[in-house]
């Protein structure tokens, strides 16, 4: 078995298959966790997803997030960094001017599917975040909300991987497939050798569309960039992942254009990070000032004490996008023996422990604990994007 | 047509004025409060100093230059200008004291740049360099030229180059003892690199009196010089107290048996220069293989319209920087490389770049200078990130990647942004990485924020005026 890409995805995907007794190697064209992964937040979310098919997803995975912690401090020992895993919930506020029915409504709509969404008044929410805008009108708390240090969290994967097994080839990109006696996908090609094997799994985050065209498969998925900002180290006082409800609107949108939501929360270190943007401009990591000082301008206005931090560093990352928003695991059907677990965007990182669990289920022949049928490259919402064509 | 200089040192000023003299408009833009950059740090035009010549070589050669740019109506110029970002957009810049609740955010057009931003001294980590007393060389200088304070009593001036001899006159000139100068390469290495006395170096750039005069006042002051020693280790309880030296070998290693203890109150560490390449960086200039900005004879970056000069290219001292920035100025304001004007320019260019390769070869860091490090070592200091940490993170993660290391170990993310420690953590991850190297390409000279700025200062409603 080969993953390609050791992202969080890939790493979380080696594991669990080294788990179900595959040898697995995985080959990555630059190091580890050198791409989306350790470009963006660690934000493990239900509170932003509709019902469908990727809040199931989101609800497994916090279901597996605690346990999964554990389990991995335990194999890795003390040397290793803690993931800083905070199940420490979301608030999710709308201020004066914004839509407070749609954010209730929405908030009733995820109740009726299993998520614990507490609408609270301004005092209230006022009470867990002090320094918050008072200019509240409405405000829903998800206790279920967490956060994980992602570069720490992708690593721990990966770790845990290797000492069940997994081999890690760096510095290997896929250039093509090797094909077997009837032509069917045999292995990879990198620039490292050629790589032999049953089944390839194209992990590469925003580059899988490129991976799985020279594998000789399709998939639409498309680089969605994001811009992050750090503030300086300071003393705590935001308790909470707090989000702008705009958020909502801008993760379902397909609009090319800039959209900004914002998220702010403060980390383990200390510093604050403010989310974030999205844009369908390709890879191109180029800074752009008008989109930072849009999220400044935001954050300041949900926390107006955030106006005396310093801005310290930002990161710019290109989510994997595709065009239903669901994440992509599973085979695909015109390409045997080639398998895909990606398309997660903005939300990889909190499910990268249901998308290797069932990526794993599935390719042992065993029932995952969700069904898989909504994630497989074969369903319907996918097929008018399929081509053999480059994307973006 | 305007030319935008980045940075007023030595290089920016004298690109300012060759622009000027091509009657091009220009913009000079620094970040200090007033014009001269590292070389010229003086007191702020409101505390004059009648000593100032005595204490700054070519200071008369400074103040006409600084008359000639601001008295130029073609010549527009900003101090306070903080440039923090530079995108399509243009230069972004923030004007007035850092602190100040009032400052303006202006934007430059990229068409025409010269960027001159200088380098700042590298300090290698030694254990104890986190304690109050210990001093980069160049900010020691800085607050001995500039502000006039002594940072201490007893002061140790070590680590590598001919530009820790400035920094000792500086320092005895104000009511410092200097009670020595460590320098870690060895003395046959020097000396057969270029001169039996390290001061002619400094000194070659004018005029070969000026080359005994460091020696002279080096006498006067009675400041011992020793080569091929280090300081190994930083003591004291709250703050400074004493300091470990040792003999070291041709790799920096330390010579067990050869250490002794020396008492001071405060250390100033310099152990050659770390170029400021955010800017050029963020223009999209390429750099070079040694990892200054690449250039051409002409002074032109990869990038077309922008042009780069001083120590962002290369350290080799003040009239360097001065010449290159010369024909940088000339260049961006339309002229041409073969223009008579520049020919001594070109002439004494050529000289300075053989000393400054000279100067690179005797004073290049030894690669086994971490040997002096312990377990407890800062590394970071900004992150409190030891030695051990970061050691046991890289085997831990078995990593070979910057981006990643950086963020599992938090080395280099601190309000520094590895400006400090960033080529200290490059080069350890490096040595212990099992792919040979860090193969990310990743690097911590990328920093799409150059200075940190607030975030209030970045609200779209805020004070924002367009100029061009
Ligand atoms: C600004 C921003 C904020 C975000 N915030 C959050 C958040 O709060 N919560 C959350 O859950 N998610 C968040 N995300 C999304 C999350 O980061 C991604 O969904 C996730 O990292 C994707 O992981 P991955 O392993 O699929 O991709 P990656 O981490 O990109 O890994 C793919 C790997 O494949 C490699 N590769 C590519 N091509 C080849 C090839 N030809 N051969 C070999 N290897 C190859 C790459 O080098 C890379 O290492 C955010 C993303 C961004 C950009
Ligand atoms: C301790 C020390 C002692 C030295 N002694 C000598 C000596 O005796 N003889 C000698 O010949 N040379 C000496 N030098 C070297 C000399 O200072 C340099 O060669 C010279 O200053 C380089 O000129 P420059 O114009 O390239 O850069 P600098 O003089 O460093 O000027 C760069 C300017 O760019 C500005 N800048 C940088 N970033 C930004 C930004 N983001 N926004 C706005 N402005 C910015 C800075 O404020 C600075 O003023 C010494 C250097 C040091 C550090």
């Amino acid at each position: 078995m080969v993953v390609v890409g050791a992202g969080i995805i890939g790493a979380a995907c080696a594991r669990a298959l080294s788990k179900k007794g595959f040898s697995v190697t995985i080959v990555e064209r630059g190091a580890s966790v050198g791409g989306t992964s350790a470009s963006g937040e660690g934000n493990l979310l239900v509170s932003d997803k509709a019902p469908g098919a990727e809040l199931t997803m989101a609800q497994y995975a916090s279901r597996l997030w605690p346990d999964l912690v554990a389990e991995l401090a335990n194999e890795l020992g003390r040397d290793f960094p803690s993931l800083e895993f905070e199940p420490k919930g979301g608030l999710v506020v709308t201020l004066a001017d914004g839509d407070a029915r749609a954010l209730e409504s929405f908030a009733a709509h995820q109740r009726e599917y299993g998520v614990r969404a507490e609408p609270l008044g301004a005092a209230e929410a006022r009470l867990l975040e002090p320094d918050l805008n008072p200019r509240i009108s409405s405000a829903v708390f998800y206790p279920d909300d967490a956060q994980v240090q992602p570069v720490i969290a992708a690593e721990a994967f990966l770790a845990s991987a290797r000492a069940l097994g997994t081999r890690v080839v760096l510095g290997a990109s896929v250039i093509g497939a090797l094909a077997g006696d009837q032509g069917e996908l045999a292995g990879v090609r990198t620039t490292k050798g050629d790589f032999p094997c049953d089944h390839v799994v194209v992990a590469a985050g925003p580059w899988s569309g490129e991976v799985a065209r020279v594998l000789g498969g399709s998939l639409p998925v498309a680089p969605r960039k994001g811009f992050i900002l750090v503030t300086s180290r300071m003393t705590q006082r935001v308790h909470h992942k707090v989000y702008d409800a705009d958020y909502v609107g801008a993760v379902e949108s397909d609009d090319r254009g800039l959209q900004t939501s914002t998220v702010v929360e403060s980390t383990a270190s200390g510093t604050v990070l403010i989310g974030s943007s999205r844009e369908r401009v390709g890879f191109d990591a180029s800074l752009d000032v008008a989109v930072v000082s849009e999220l400044a301008t935001k954050a300041t206005r949900l926390f107006p004490f955030l106006s005396e931090a310093s801005l310290m560093r930002v990161y710019c990352g290109f989510r994997p996008f595709v065009p239903d928003h669901v994440p992509v695991i599973g085979e695909d059907p015109t390409c045997p023996g080639l398998w895909y677990a990606t398309g997660h965007e903005g939300a990889g990182i909190g499910l990268a422990p249901s998308t290797a669990e069932i990526l794993a289920a599935t390719l042992s022949g065993e029932e995952p604990a969700i069904d898989a049928d909504p994630y497989s490259p074969a369903r319907p919402s996918l097929a008018s994007f399929l081509t053999n064509e480059p994307t973006e | 047509m305007k030319i935008v200089v980045i940075g007023a040192g030595p290089a920016g000023l004298a690109a300012a004025r060759a622009a000027l003299d091509a009657n091009q408009r220009v913009v000079l833009l620094d970040a200090a409060d007033d014009l001269g950059g590292q070389y010229w740090r003086h007191l702020p035009s409101s505390r004059p100093s009648s000593n100032e010549a005595v204490l700054h070589h070519q200071w008369t050669n400074f103040v006409e230059l600084r008359a000639r740019l601001e008295d130029d109506p073609l010549c527009e110029v900003v101090t306070s200008a903080h440039v923090w970002a530079i995108d399509r957009a243009g230069i972004h810049v923030l004007v007035g004291p850092p602190d100040g609740p009032d400052r303006e955010r202006r934007t430059y057009p990229t068409d025409a740049v010269v960027v001159a931003t200088g380098a700042h001294d590298r300090v290698l980590p030694v254990p104890g360099w986190e304690l109050p007393g210990v001093y980069s060389a160049g900010g020691a200088q800085a607050l001995a030229k500039g502000d006039r304070v002594a940072v201490g009593e007893r002061v140790l001036v070590a680590g590598s180059g001919p530009f820790l001899l400035p920094v000792a006159l500086s320092l005895a000139n104000s009511t410092s003892t200097v009670v020595g100068v460590v320098e870690a390469s060895r003395a046959r290495r020097v000396a057969s690199s270029w001169a039996a006395r390290p001061w002619e170096l400094v000194g070659a750039r004018t005029k070969v009196a000026e080359a005994g005069s460091y020696a002279r006042e080096f006498a006067r002051h009675r400041i011992p010089y020793v080569m091929g020693r280090a300081v190994t280790a930083i003591h004291g309880a709250e703050c400074v107290e004493s300091v470990t030296i040792a003999a070291v070998d041709s790799s920096w290693a330390p010579i067990v048996g050869t250490e002794y203890s020396l008492a001071v109150d405060a250390v100033c560490l310099g152990h050659g220069f770390t170029p400021r390449l955010e800017l050029a960086i963020a223009l999209g200039c390429q750099l070079n293989d040694r990892r200054f900005v690449a250039i051409d004879e002409g002074q032109r970056t990869s990038v077309v319209g922008v042009y780069a000069a001083g120590e962002i290219t290369g350290v080799g001292g003040a009239d360097l920087a001065l010449v290159e920035g010369t024909i940088a100025g000339h260049l961006a304001a339309g002229g041409r490389l073969d223009d008579e004007v520049l020919g001594q320019a070109r002439r004494h260019r050529a000289t300075w770049r053989r000393f400054a390769a000279r100067l690179d070869v005797a004073h290049a860091i030894g690669e086994r200078w971490s040997q002096w490090l312990t377990p407890e070592t800062t590394i970071c200091r900004c992150e409190d990130v030891t030695y051990q940490q970061l050691r046991t993170v890289a085997r831990v993660t078995d990593s070979s990647g910057l981006r990643s290391l950086k963020l599992t170990s938090r080395a280099g993310l601190g309000i520094c942004q590895g400006r400090t420690c960033g080529r200290t953590i490059e080069s350890l991850l490096g040595a212990w990485s099992n792919e040979g190297g860090l193969i990310d390409g990743v690097t911590t000279d990328r920093r799409p924020i150059a200075v940190p700025v607030r975030l209030g200062e970045l609200r779209v409603d805020s004070r924002d005026a367009a100029t061009d």
